[in-house]
Protein backbone atom coordinates (compact mmCIF):
# COMPACT_ATOMS: atom_id res chain seq x y z
CA UNK A 1 0.00 0.00 0.00
CA UNK A 2 2.81 2.36 0.83
CA UNK A 3 4.33 1.50 -2.43
CA UNK A 4 0.98 2.68 -4.30
CA UNK A 5 0.15 5.73 -2.19
CA UNK A 6 3.70 7.34 -1.02
CA UNK A 7 4.68 7.84 -5.20
CA UNK A 8 1.42 9.47 -5.35
CA UNK A 9 1.92 11.67 -2.75
CA UNK A 10 5.84 12.76 -3.68
CA UNK A 11 4.49 13.57 -7.71
CA UNK A 12 1.71 15.59 -6.21
CA UNK A 13 4.14 17.10 -3.36
CA UNK A 14 6.45 18.09 -6.29
CA UNK A 15 3.63 19.69 -8.66
CA UNK A 16 2.28 21.52 -6.01
CA UNK A 17 5.73 22.91 -5.09
CA UNK A 18 6.54 24.15 -8.54
CA UNK A 19 2.99 25.26 -9.11
CA UNK A 20 3.19 27.42 -6.09
CA UNK A 21 6.69 28.66 -7.17
CA UNK A 22 6.11 29.58 -10.50
CA UNK A 23 4.39 33.02 -10.09
CA UNK A 24 3.44 33.75 -13.68
CA UNK A 25 1.39 30.60 -14.33
CA UNK A 26 -0.10 31.33 -10.80
CA UNK A 27 -1.24 34.97 -12.03
CA UNK A 28 -1.82 34.24 -15.42
CA UNK A 29 -3.94 31.18 -14.47
CA UNK A 30 -6.13 33.85 -12.31
CA UNK A 31 -6.30 36.77 -14.74
CA UNK A 32 -7.75 34.99 -17.48
CA UNK A 33 -11.04 34.16 -16.04
CA UNK A 34 -11.10 36.90 -14.17
CA UNK A 35 -10.74 38.84 -17.89
CA UNK A 36 -13.52 36.75 -19.31
CA UNK A 37 -16.03 37.72 -16.67
CA UNK A 38 -15.33 40.97 -16.29
CA UNK A 39 -14.86 41.72 -20.04
CA UNK A 40 -17.08 39.62 -22.04
CA UNK A 41 -19.76 39.29 -19.17
CA UNK A 42 -19.81 42.83 -18.44
CA UNK A 43 -20.03 43.39 -22.39
CA UNK A 44 -22.13 41.11 -23.48
CA UNK A 45 -24.35 41.45 -20.10
CA UNK A 46 -25.82 44.77 -21.60
CA UNK A 47 -26.55 43.11 -24.87
CA UNK A 48 -28.09 39.71 -23.86
CA UNK A 49 -31.13 40.11 -21.47
CA UNK A 50 -34.58 38.09 -20.84
CA UNK A 51 -34.80 34.31 -21.50
CA UNK A 52 -31.94 33.20 -19.35
CA UNK A 53 -33.29 33.82 -15.90
CA UNK A 54 -29.91 35.00 -14.82
CA UNK A 55 -27.81 38.01 -15.69
CA UNK A 56 -25.51 37.38 -18.34
CA UNK A 57 -22.67 37.70 -15.77
CA UNK A 58 -24.28 35.58 -13.33
CA UNK A 59 -24.96 33.21 -16.30
CA UNK A 60 -21.32 32.66 -17.05
CA UNK A 61 -19.63 32.03 -13.64
CA UNK A 62 -19.99 28.33 -14.00
CA UNK A 63 -18.77 28.26 -17.56
CA UNK A 64 -15.83 30.32 -16.13
CA UNK A 65 -15.28 27.93 -13.47
CA UNK A 66 -15.42 24.86 -16.14
CA UNK A 67 -12.89 26.51 -18.01
CA UNK A 68 -10.51 27.35 -15.26
CA UNK A 69 -10.60 24.24 -14.63
CA UNK A 70 -10.17 22.84 -17.82
CA UNK A 71 -7.33 24.86 -18.39
CA UNK A 72 -5.58 24.60 -15.50
CA UNK A 73 -5.83 20.59 -15.24
CA UNK A 74 -4.66 20.32 -18.90
CA UNK A 75 -1.72 22.30 -18.31
CA UNK A 76 -0.80 20.12 -15.42
CA UNK A 77 -1.01 16.71 -17.09
CA UNK A 78 0.37 17.76 -20.18
CA UNK A 79 3.95 18.63 -17.94
CA UNK A 80 4.29 14.79 -18.36
CA UNK A 81 5.30 15.92 -21.88
CA UNK A 82 8.00 18.67 -20.29
CA UNK A 83 9.40 16.03 -18.24
CA UNK A 84 10.15 13.59 -21.16
CA UNK A 85 11.24 16.32 -23.25
CA UNK A 86 13.42 17.67 -20.00
CA UNK A 87 14.69 13.97 -19.10
CA UNK A 88 12.91 14.64 -15.86
CA UNK A 89 10.54 11.96 -16.78
CA UNK A 90 13.44 9.33 -16.85
CA UNK A 91 14.41 9.88 -13.82
CA UNK A 92 11.50 8.86 -12.15
CA UNK A 93 10.73 5.72 -14.63
CA UNK A 94 13.97 4.03 -13.22
CA UNK A 95 12.73 4.07 -9.36
CA UNK A 96 11.05 1.06 -8.47
CA UNK A 97 7.82 3.33 -8.07
CA UNK A 98 5.21 1.86 -11.03
CA UNK A 99 4.00 3.17 -14.05
CA UNK A 100 0.16 3.62 -12.94
CA UNK A 101 1.12 5.40 -9.32
CA UNK A 102 3.21 7.79 -11.87
CA UNK A 103 0.17 8.25 -13.53
CA UNK A 104 -2.27 8.77 -10.47
CA UNK A 105 0.26 11.42 -8.78
CA UNK A 106 -0.11 13.58 -12.20
CA UNK A 107 -3.80 12.76 -11.83
CA UNK A 108 -4.36 14.28 -8.07
CA UNK A 109 -1.62 17.01 -8.50
CA UNK A 110 -3.81 18.02 -11.50
CA UNK A 111 -7.03 17.81 -9.63
CA UNK A 112 -5.46 19.46 -6.99
CA UNK A 113 -4.24 22.52 -8.57
CA UNK A 114 -7.35 23.04 -10.34
CA UNK A 115 -9.28 23.37 -7.09
CA UNK A 116 -7.37 25.60 -5.70
CA UNK A 117 -7.90 27.83 -8.51
CA UNK A 118 -11.15 26.74 -9.42
CA UNK A 119 -12.03 28.16 -6.20
CA UNK A 120 -10.46 31.06 -6.13
CA UNK A 121 -12.54 32.22 -9.21
CA UNK A 122 -15.52 31.60 -6.86
CA UNK A 123 -14.14 34.99 -4.54
CA UNK A 124 -15.85 36.73 -7.73
CA UNK A 125 -18.91 34.98 -7.03
CA UNK A 126 -20.73 37.31 -4.32
CA UNK A 127 -19.18 40.23 -5.97
CA UNK A 128 -21.61 39.86 -8.90
CA UNK A 129 -24.63 38.40 -7.06
CA UNK A 130 -24.21 34.90 -6.55
CA UNK A 131 -24.41 34.11 -2.88
CA UNK A 132 -24.26 30.47 -1.75
CA UNK A 133 -24.77 28.50 1.79
CA UNK A 134 -23.07 26.67 3.77
CA UNK A 135 -23.65 23.17 1.95
CA UNK A 136 -23.70 25.09 -1.34
CA UNK A 137 -20.07 25.29 -0.92
CA UNK A 138 -19.48 22.06 0.27
CA UNK A 139 -20.93 20.53 -2.45
CA UNK A 140 -19.73 22.93 -5.17
CA UNK A 141 -15.73 21.72 -3.64
CA UNK A 142 -17.09 18.11 -4.76
CA UNK A 143 -18.23 18.88 -7.87
CA UNK A 144 -15.41 21.06 -8.38
CA UNK A 145 -13.16 18.13 -7.74
CA UNK A 146 -15.01 15.88 -9.82
CA UNK A 147 -14.40 17.59 -12.90
CA UNK A 148 -10.90 18.35 -12.17
CA UNK A 149 -9.89 14.93 -11.60
CA UNK A 150 -12.24 13.88 -14.91
CA UNK A 151 -10.12 16.85 -17.04
CA UNK A 152 -7.00 15.78 -15.44
CA UNK A 153 -7.28 12.33 -16.35
CA UNK A 154 -7.91 13.17 -19.95
CA UNK A 155 -4.88 15.15 -19.72
CA UNK A 156 -2.97 12.44 -18.72
CA UNK A 157 -4.03 10.57 -21.17
CA UNK A 158 -3.88 12.85 -23.85
CA UNK A 159 -0.02 13.46 -22.88
CA UNK A 160 0.56 9.53 -23.14
CA UNK A 161 -0.68 9.60 -26.65
CA UNK A 162 1.31 12.36 -28.04
CA UNK A 163 5.28 12.43 -28.61
CA UNK A 164 6.30 15.91 -28.58
CA UNK A 165 5.24 19.66 -27.38
CA UNK A 166 4.97 20.32 -31.06
CA UNK A 167 1.32 18.84 -30.77
CA UNK A 168 0.21 20.60 -28.09
CA UNK A 169 -1.09 23.79 -30.64
CA UNK A 170 -2.93 20.74 -32.02
CA UNK A 171 -4.57 19.60 -28.41
CA UNK A 172 -5.63 23.30 -27.86
CA UNK A 173 -7.39 24.19 -30.76
CA UNK A 174 -9.15 20.66 -31.59
CA UNK A 175 -9.36 19.38 -27.89
CA UNK A 176 -9.29 22.00 -25.23
CA UNK A 177 -11.21 25.12 -27.63
CA UNK A 178 -14.02 22.87 -28.91
CA UNK A 179 -14.62 21.40 -25.00
CA UNK A 180 -14.74 24.70 -23.75
CA UNK A 181 -17.20 26.50 -25.98
CA UNK A 182 -19.21 23.35 -26.55
CA UNK A 183 -19.94 22.61 -23.49
CA UNK A 184 -22.68 25.36 -22.17
CA UNK A 185 -20.22 27.44 -20.78
CA UNK A 186 -21.34 30.49 -23.17
CA UNK A 187 -24.99 29.89 -23.96
CA UNK A 188 -27.46 27.09 -23.12
CA UNK A 189 -27.52 23.79 -24.96
CA UNK A 190 -31.09 24.36 -25.71
CA UNK A 191 -30.44 26.68 -28.32
CA UNK A 192 -27.65 25.20 -30.28
CA UNK A 193 -28.64 22.92 -33.78
CA UNK A 194 -29.34 19.49 -32.99
CA UNK A 195 -25.90 18.48 -34.52
CA UNK A 196 -23.95 20.52 -32.20
CA UNK A 197 -25.88 19.22 -29.50
CA UNK A 198 -24.75 16.00 -29.49
CA UNK A 199 -21.46 17.00 -29.17
CA UNK A 200 -21.69 18.64 -26.18
CA UNK A 201 -23.31 15.57 -24.57
CA UNK A 202 -19.75 13.94 -25.13
CA UNK A 203 -18.76 16.51 -23.83
CA UNK A 204 -18.00 15.39 -19.84
CA UNK A 205 -17.37 19.53 -19.38
CA UNK A 206 -20.73 19.65 -20.35
CA UNK A 207 -22.30 17.73 -17.19
CA UNK A 208 -19.76 19.61 -15.04
CA UNK A 209 -20.62 22.90 -15.65
CA UNK A 210 -24.29 22.23 -15.63
CA UNK A 211 -23.63 20.78 -12.31
CA UNK A 212 -21.87 24.06 -10.97
CA UNK A 213 -25.18 25.83 -12.68
CA UNK A 214 -27.59 23.77 -10.72
CA UNK A 215 -25.54 24.70 -7.69
CA UNK A 216 -24.75 28.59 -7.68
CA UNK A 217 -28.48 28.68 -9.29
CA UNK A 218 -30.33 26.51 -6.83
CA UNK A 219 -32.19 29.93 -5.00
CA UNK A 220 -33.24 31.57 -8.11
CA UNK A 221 -36.22 29.71 -9.43
CA UNK A 222 -36.17 31.81 -12.68
CA UNK A 223 -33.09 29.63 -13.72
CA UNK A 224 -33.85 25.89 -15.66
CA UNK A 225 -30.91 24.39 -16.58
CA UNK A 226 -30.68 22.20 -19.74
CA UNK A 227 -30.17 18.63 -17.98
CA UNK A 228 -31.03 16.79 -14.89
CA UNK A 229 -28.80 17.09 -11.61
CA UNK A 230 -28.84 13.57 -11.40
CA UNK A 231 -27.66 12.77 -14.76
CA UNK A 232 -25.19 15.50 -14.40
CA UNK A 233 -23.95 13.27 -11.55
CA UNK A 234 -24.46 9.70 -13.07
CA UNK A 235 -22.82 11.42 -16.53
CA UNK A 236 -19.82 13.25 -14.87
CA UNK A 237 -18.89 10.20 -12.28
CA UNK A 238 -18.70 7.63 -15.60
CA UNK A 239 -16.76 9.93 -17.92
CA UNK A 240 -14.39 10.41 -14.85
CA UNK A 241 -13.94 6.41 -14.49
CA UNK A 242 -13.71 6.18 -17.78
CA UNK A 243 -10.97 8.53 -18.32
CA UNK A 244 -9.07 7.48 -15.45
CA UNK A 245 -8.60 3.92 -16.58
CA UNK A 246 -7.94 5.20 -20.07
CA UNK A 247 -5.13 7.69 -19.15
CA UNK A 248 -3.87 5.12 -16.56
CA UNK A 249 -3.45 2.62 -19.81
CA UNK A 250 -2.15 4.74 -22.00
CA UNK A 251 0.42 6.26 -19.82
CA UNK A 252 1.62 2.34 -19.00
CA UNK A 253 1.60 1.03 -22.18
CA UNK A 254 3.49 4.40 -23.46
CA UNK A 255 6.30 3.59 -20.65
CA UNK A 256 6.41 0.03 -21.35
CA UNK A 257 8.49 -1.01 -24.27
CA UNK B 1 26.99 -14.04 -9.99
CA UNK B 2 28.87 -11.26 -11.09
CA UNK B 3 27.53 -7.92 -10.91
CA UNK B 4 26.54 -7.70 -14.17
CA UNK B 5 26.07 -10.64 -16.70
CA UNK B 6 24.57 -10.35 -20.11
CA UNK B 7 24.19 -13.50 -22.29
CA UNK B 8 23.53 -13.58 -26.17
CA UNK B 9 21.62 -10.08 -25.73
CA UNK B 10 20.06 -8.89 -29.28
CA UNK B 11 18.06 -6.23 -29.47
CA UNK B 12 16.44 -4.99 -33.29
CA UNK B 13 13.98 -2.03 -34.11
CA UNK B 14 12.38 -2.83 -36.87
CA UNK B 15 14.91 -3.82 -39.91
CA UNK B 16 17.90 -2.24 -37.69
CA UNK B 17 19.94 -4.24 -35.14
CA UNK B 18 21.51 -2.07 -32.57
CA UNK B 19 22.61 -4.41 -30.25
CA UNK B 20 23.58 -7.59 -32.01
CA UNK B 21 24.31 -11.04 -29.49
CA UNK B 22 26.78 -9.74 -27.16
CA UNK B 23 27.57 -11.62 -23.92
CA UNK B 24 29.80 -10.07 -21.31
CA UNK B 25 30.71 -9.90 -17.40
CA UNK B 26 31.36 -7.26 -14.66
CA UNK B 27 32.78 -8.21 -11.47
CA UNK B 28 31.37 -6.63 -8.08
CA UNK B 29 33.24 -3.58 -6.92
CA UNK B 30 34.57 -3.59 -11.11
CA UNK B 31 34.97 -0.34 -12.97
CA UNK B 32 33.67 -0.90 -16.35
CA UNK B 33 33.55 0.99 -19.30
CA UNK B 34 31.55 0.66 -22.64
CA UNK B 35 33.22 2.21 -25.36
CA UNK B 36 32.19 2.73 -29.28
CA UNK B 37 31.13 5.89 -31.89
CA UNK B 38 27.68 7.07 -31.62
CA UNK B 39 25.14 4.56 -32.62
CA UNK B 40 27.39 1.56 -31.39
CA UNK B 41 24.70 0.54 -28.93
CA UNK B 42 26.23 1.60 -26.02
CA UNK B 43 23.02 3.76 -24.85
CA UNK B 44 20.78 0.81 -26.18
CA UNK B 45 23.14 -1.65 -24.03
CA UNK B 46 22.62 0.72 -20.79
CA UNK B 47 18.96 1.36 -21.04
CA UNK B 48 17.89 -2.64 -21.15
CA UNK B 49 20.48 -2.93 -18.30
CA UNK B 50 18.61 -0.75 -16.50
CA UNK B 51 15.12 -2.43 -17.68
CA UNK B 52 14.16 0.90 -19.56
CA UNK B 53 14.28 -0.91 -22.57
CA UNK B 54 13.03 -4.88 -23.33
CA UNK B 55 15.67 -6.96 -25.06
CA UNK B 56 14.38 -8.98 -28.36
CA UNK B 57 16.03 -11.60 -26.84
CA UNK B 58 18.83 -13.17 -24.36
CA UNK B 59 19.18 -12.67 -21.26
CA UNK B 60 21.04 -10.38 -18.91
CA UNK B 61 21.43 -10.27 -15.11
CA UNK B 62 21.65 -6.97 -12.90
CA UNK B 63 22.28 -7.22 -9.29
CA UNK B 64 21.36 -10.88 -9.14
CA UNK B 65 18.14 -9.86 -11.38
CA UNK B 66 16.88 -11.14 -14.55
CA UNK B 67 15.85 -7.49 -17.04
CA UNK B 68 13.10 -8.91 -18.33
CA UNK B 69 12.06 -10.96 -15.58
CA UNK B 70 12.35 -8.84 -12.50
CA UNK B 71 12.51 -5.20 -13.62
CA UNK B 72 11.14 -4.10 -9.89
CA UNK B 73 13.56 -5.82 -8.27
CA UNK B 74 16.51 -4.43 -10.18
CA UNK B 75 15.25 -0.92 -10.52
CA UNK B 76 15.72 -0.95 -6.63
CA UNK B 77 19.34 -1.73 -6.68
CA UNK B 78 21.28 0.37 -9.31
CA UNK B 79 21.39 4.48 -9.61
CA UNK B 80 21.45 5.75 -13.32
CA UNK B 81 23.46 9.08 -14.20
CA UNK B 82 21.71 9.84 -17.71
CA UNK B 83 23.65 11.02 -20.63
CA UNK B 84 21.41 14.38 -20.53
CA UNK B 85 20.27 16.12 -17.45
CA UNK B 86 17.17 14.65 -15.83
CA UNK B 87 17.01 17.18 -12.71
CA UNK B 88 14.30 19.25 -11.84
CA UNK B 89 15.55 22.58 -12.51
CA UNK B 90 12.26 24.58 -10.52
CA UNK B 91 13.43 22.56 -7.54
CA UNK B 92 16.31 23.38 -5.00
CA UNK B 93 19.07 20.68 -4.48
CA UNK B 94 17.66 19.00 -1.74
CA UNK B 95 14.59 18.76 -2.83
CA UNK B 96 16.08 17.30 -6.02
CA UNK B 97 17.24 14.44 -3.77
CA UNK B 98 14.67 14.26 -1.18
CA UNK B 99 12.39 13.63 -4.12
CA UNK B 100 14.46 10.55 -5.39
CA UNK B 101 15.33 9.42 -1.85
CA UNK B 102 11.13 9.00 -1.10
CA UNK B 103 10.66 7.36 -4.25
CA UNK B 104 13.09 4.58 -3.30
CA UNK B 105 11.15 4.57 -0.16
CA UNK B 106 13.88 5.85 2.23
CA UNK B 107 12.40 7.52 5.11
CA UNK B 108 12.95 11.25 5.57
CA UNK B 109 15.32 11.27 8.46
CA UNK B 110 17.63 8.42 6.94
CA UNK B 111 17.35 10.51 3.27
CA UNK B 112 17.91 13.88 5.22
CA UNK B 113 21.01 12.55 7.08
CA UNK B 114 22.13 10.96 3.79
CA UNK B 115 21.94 13.88 1.44
CA UNK B 116 23.88 15.85 3.72
CA UNK B 117 26.61 13.26 3.80
CA UNK B 118 27.10 13.19 0.13
CA UNK B 119 26.17 17.13 -0.28
CA UNK B 120 29.41 17.99 2.22
CA UNK B 121 31.66 14.88 -0.07
CA UNK B 122 30.65 16.93 -3.40
CA UNK B 123 31.06 20.17 -1.62
CA UNK B 124 27.34 21.19 -2.63
CA UNK B 125 26.33 21.87 1.45
CA UNK B 126 26.44 25.45 0.61
CA UNK B 127 23.83 25.05 -2.68
CA UNK B 128 21.57 22.99 -0.81
CA UNK B 129 18.51 25.55 -1.28
CA UNK B 130 19.43 27.12 -4.38
CA UNK B 131 17.56 26.15 -7.55
CA UNK B 132 19.07 24.07 -9.42
CA UNK B 133 18.75 26.04 -12.56
CA UNK B 134 21.22 28.27 -10.86
CA UNK B 135 23.83 25.63 -10.59
CA UNK B 136 26.76 25.49 -13.04
CA UNK B 137 26.82 22.05 -15.66
CA UNK B 138 29.73 20.74 -13.44
CA UNK B 139 27.61 21.22 -10.40
CA UNK B 140 24.97 19.57 -12.07
CA UNK B 141 26.53 16.70 -12.97
CA UNK B 142 28.29 16.03 -9.51
CA UNK B 143 24.29 16.35 -8.11
CA UNK B 144 22.97 13.59 -10.42
CA UNK B 145 26.20 11.58 -9.39
CA UNK B 146 25.27 11.87 -5.43
CA UNK B 147 21.71 11.13 -6.65
CA UNK B 148 22.48 8.14 -8.25
CA UNK B 149 24.37 7.27 -5.16
CA UNK B 150 21.62 8.15 -2.95
CA UNK B 151 19.78 4.66 -2.08
CA UNK B 152 23.12 2.97 -2.15
CA UNK B 153 22.90 1.42 -5.12
CA UNK B 154 25.16 -1.90 -5.37
CA UNK B 155 25.49 -0.96 -8.97
CA UNK B 156 25.98 2.62 -11.01
CA UNK B 157 25.14 3.06 -14.68
CA UNK B 158 26.63 6.26 -15.81
CA UNK B 159 26.04 6.74 -19.84
CA UNK B 160 28.35 9.22 -20.84
CA UNK B 161 28.83 11.30 -17.54
CA UNK B 162 31.11 13.85 -18.93
CA UNK B 163 29.64 14.54 -22.70
CA UNK B 164 29.59 18.48 -22.57
CA UNK B 165 31.64 19.76 -20.08
CA UNK B 166 35.33 21.21 -20.08
CA UNK B 167 38.21 19.51 -19.27
CA UNK B 168 39.10 20.92 -15.85
CA UNK B 169 35.43 20.17 -14.93
CA UNK B 170 35.69 16.68 -16.35
CA UNK B 171 38.82 15.75 -14.84
CA UNK B 172 36.54 16.70 -11.39
CA UNK B 173 33.69 15.19 -12.09
CA UNK B 174 35.93 11.71 -12.52
CA UNK B 175 38.10 12.20 -9.05
CA UNK B 176 34.78 12.26 -7.16
CA UNK B 177 33.00 9.25 -9.24
CA UNK B 178 36.26 7.24 -8.09
CA UNK B 179 36.39 8.64 -5.00
CA UNK B 180 32.72 7.49 -4.35
CA UNK B 181 33.26 4.08 -5.91
CA UNK B 182 36.38 3.59 -3.20
CA UNK B 183 33.53 4.65 -0.54
CA UNK B 184 30.89 3.11 -1.26
CA UNK B 185 32.37 -0.15 -3.07
CA UNK B 186 30.06 0.25 -5.70
CA UNK B 187 30.33 -1.48 -9.31
CA UNK B 188 30.22 1.04 -11.50
CA UNK B 189 29.57 0.69 -15.41
CA UNK B 190 29.92 3.43 -17.86
CA UNK B 191 29.83 4.28 -21.33
CA UNK B 192 32.03 7.37 -23.01
CA UNK B 193 33.57 7.86 -25.72
CA UNK B 194 36.55 9.96 -24.31
CA UNK B 195 39.43 7.50 -24.86
CA UNK B 196 41.47 8.71 -22.01
CA UNK B 197 39.09 8.83 -19.34
CA UNK B 198 38.87 5.12 -20.11
CA UNK B 199 42.43 4.48 -19.38
CA UNK B 200 42.54 3.78 -16.33
CA UNK B 201 39.75 1.67 -15.96
CA UNK B 202 39.38 -2.39 -14.53
CA UNK B 203 37.86 -3.34 -17.75
CA UNK B 204 36.70 -1.75 -21.06
CA UNK B 205 34.36 -3.42 -23.77
CA UNK B 206 34.63 -2.27 -26.91
CA UNK B 207 31.57 -2.41 -28.83
CA UNK B 208 30.22 -1.32 -32.89
CA UNK B 209 27.99 -2.03 -34.80
CA UNK B 210 26.25 -4.05 -32.27
CA UNK B 211 29.21 -6.05 -31.39
CA UNK B 212 31.80 -6.60 -28.80
CA UNK B 213 35.25 -6.42 -30.66
CA UNK B 214 37.43 -6.22 -27.98
CA UNK B 215 37.28 -6.28 -23.88
CA UNK B 216 39.62 -6.44 -21.14
CA UNK B 217 41.97 -4.83 -19.26
CA UNK B 218 42.75 -1.21 -21.09
CA UNK B 219 46.45 -1.70 -20.64
CA UNK B 220 46.34 -5.36 -22.02
CA UNK B 221 44.17 -4.45 -24.52
CA UNK B 222 46.76 -1.95 -26.08
CA UNK B 223 49.43 -4.38 -25.78
CA UNK B 224 48.13 -7.07 -27.27
CA UNK B 225 45.97 -5.55 -29.96
CA UNK B 226 48.13 -2.88 -31.34
CA UNK B 227 52.02 -2.94 -31.90
CA UNK B 228 54.73 0.53 -31.93
CA UNK B 229 54.81 2.69 -34.84
CA UNK B 230 58.46 3.72 -36.00
CA UNK B 231 58.26 6.30 -38.40
CA UNK B 232 60.89 7.39 -40.90
CA UNK B 233 60.86 10.97 -43.12
CA UNK B 234 63.50 10.68 -45.74
CA UNK B 235 64.19 12.78 -49.01
CA UNK B 236 66.42 10.42 -50.66
CA UNK B 237 65.43 7.75 -52.84
CA UNK B 238 68.23 4.71 -52.31
CA UNK B 239 67.05 5.44 -48.44
CA UNK B 240 63.43 4.83 -49.46
CA UNK B 241 64.33 1.51 -51.92
CA UNK B 242 66.40 0.00 -49.06
CA UNK B 243 63.48 1.07 -46.07
CA UNK B 244 60.91 -0.27 -48.24
CA UNK B 245 62.83 -3.63 -48.40
CA UNK B 246 62.68 -4.01 -44.52
CA UNK B 247 59.47 -4.36 -44.50
CA UNK B 248 58.32 -1.01 -44.11
CA UNK B 249 55.38 0.94 -45.62
CA UNK B 250 55.17 4.18 -47.50
CA UNK B 251 52.93 6.48 -45.95
CA UNK B 252 52.64 9.79 -47.70
CA UNK B 253 55.70 11.58 -49.50
CA UNK B 254 58.65 10.96 -47.77
CA UNK B 255 56.93 9.18 -44.74
CA UNK B 256 57.59 5.34 -43.92
CA UNK B 257 56.38 3.33 -41.49
CA UNK B 258 56.90 -0.06 -39.56
CA UNK B 259 54.75 -1.44 -36.68
CA UNK B 260 57.22 -3.55 -34.56
CA UNK B 261 56.83 -5.75 -31.13
CA UNK B 262 59.88 -4.29 -29.59
CA UNK B 263 61.18 -0.53 -30.73
CA UNK B 264 64.67 -1.37 -28.74
CA UNK B 265 65.61 -4.09 -31.38
CA UNK B 266 64.27 -2.05 -34.11
CA UNK B 267 66.75 0.27 -33.49
CA UNK B 268 69.54 -1.59 -32.66
CA UNK B 269 69.21 -3.46 -36.25
CA UNK B 270 68.60 0.15 -37.68
CA UNK B 271 71.80 1.55 -36.33
CA UNK B 272 73.96 -1.27 -37.44
CA UNK B 273 73.15 -0.69 -41.17
CA UNK B 274 75.21 1.80 -43.10
CA UNK B 275 74.86 4.36 -45.77
CA UNK B 276 71.34 5.50 -44.47
CA UNK B 277 70.45 8.95 -44.76
CA UNK B 278 67.98 9.44 -41.98
CA UNK B 279 67.22 13.00 -41.23
CA UNK B 280 64.48 11.76 -38.66
CA UNK B 281 62.66 9.35 -36.74
CA UNK B 282 60.07 8.93 -33.93
CA UNK B 283 58.70 6.37 -32.04
CA UNK B 284 54.98 6.68 -30.79
CA UNK B 285 53.59 5.15 -27.83
CA UNK B 286 50.13 3.59 -29.06
CA UNK B 287 47.23 5.27 -26.46
CA UNK B 288 43.91 3.62 -26.27
CA UNK B 289 42.63 6.43 -28.46
CA UNK B 290 44.19 4.85 -31.32
CA UNK B 291 43.54 1.40 -30.81
CA UNK B 292 39.69 2.65 -30.83
CA UNK B 293 40.55 4.57 -33.42
CA UNK B 294 42.51 1.38 -35.35
CA UNK B 295 39.31 -0.82 -34.10
CA UNK B 296 36.73 1.39 -34.98
CA UNK B 297 37.62 3.11 -38.28
CA UNK B 298 37.58 6.52 -38.49
CA UNK B 299 34.13 7.40 -40.26
CA UNK B 300 32.14 9.87 -38.51
CA UNK B 301 28.70 7.97 -37.48
CA UNK B 302 25.40 9.74 -37.65
CA UNK B 303 23.29 8.98 -34.03
CA UNK B 304 20.92 6.24 -35.42
CA UNK B 305 19.39 4.99 -32.19
CA UNK B 306 21.08 6.90 -29.67
CA UNK B 307 17.28 7.70 -27.95
CA UNK B 308 15.61 4.90 -28.67
CA UNK B 309 13.74 5.33 -25.77
CA UNK B 310 11.93 8.83 -26.24
CA UNK B 311 11.37 8.41 -30.18
CA UNK B 312 9.53 5.29 -29.68
CA UNK B 313 6.16 5.85 -28.69
CA UNK B 314 4.06 2.61 -28.06
CA UNK B 315 3.75 -0.85 -28.32
CA UNK B 316 6.01 -3.49 -26.56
Amino acid sequence: MRRLVLPVYVITLRDLKKFFRQRSRLIGMIARPLTWLLIIGTGLNQIIKGSLGVTYIQFILPGILGMTILFSAIFSSISIVWDREFGFMKEILVTPVSRISIAFGKMVSGTLISTVQGLIIMVAAPFIGIRFTIAEVFSLIVFIMVVSMCISAIGVFIASLIKSFESFNIIMNFIVMPMFFLSGAMYPISILPRVMRYFMYLNPLTYGIDSFKHIMFAGLTSFRSDISMLNDIVLMISFTIVSIVLAAVAFNRQHNE
Amino acid sequence: MNAIEVRDLFKSYNSLTAVDGISFEVGYGELFGFLGPNGAGKTTTINILCTLLKPTSGEAYVAGSEVSREPDRIRKRIGLVFQETTLDNELTTFENLLFHAYLYGLERNTAVRRIDELLSIVGLRNKRRELVKHLSGGMKRRLEVIRGLLHGPGVLFLDEPTTGLDPQTRAGVWGFIKDMRKREGTTIFVTTHYMDEASDFDRIAIIDHGKIIAIGNPHKLINEMSKTTVTFVTGDDDTARQLLSYGMSRVDGGKYQIRIEEPGDFMKRMLNLSGLKIDEFAINQPELEDLYISLTGTEIRDERIEHPVRKRGHGS
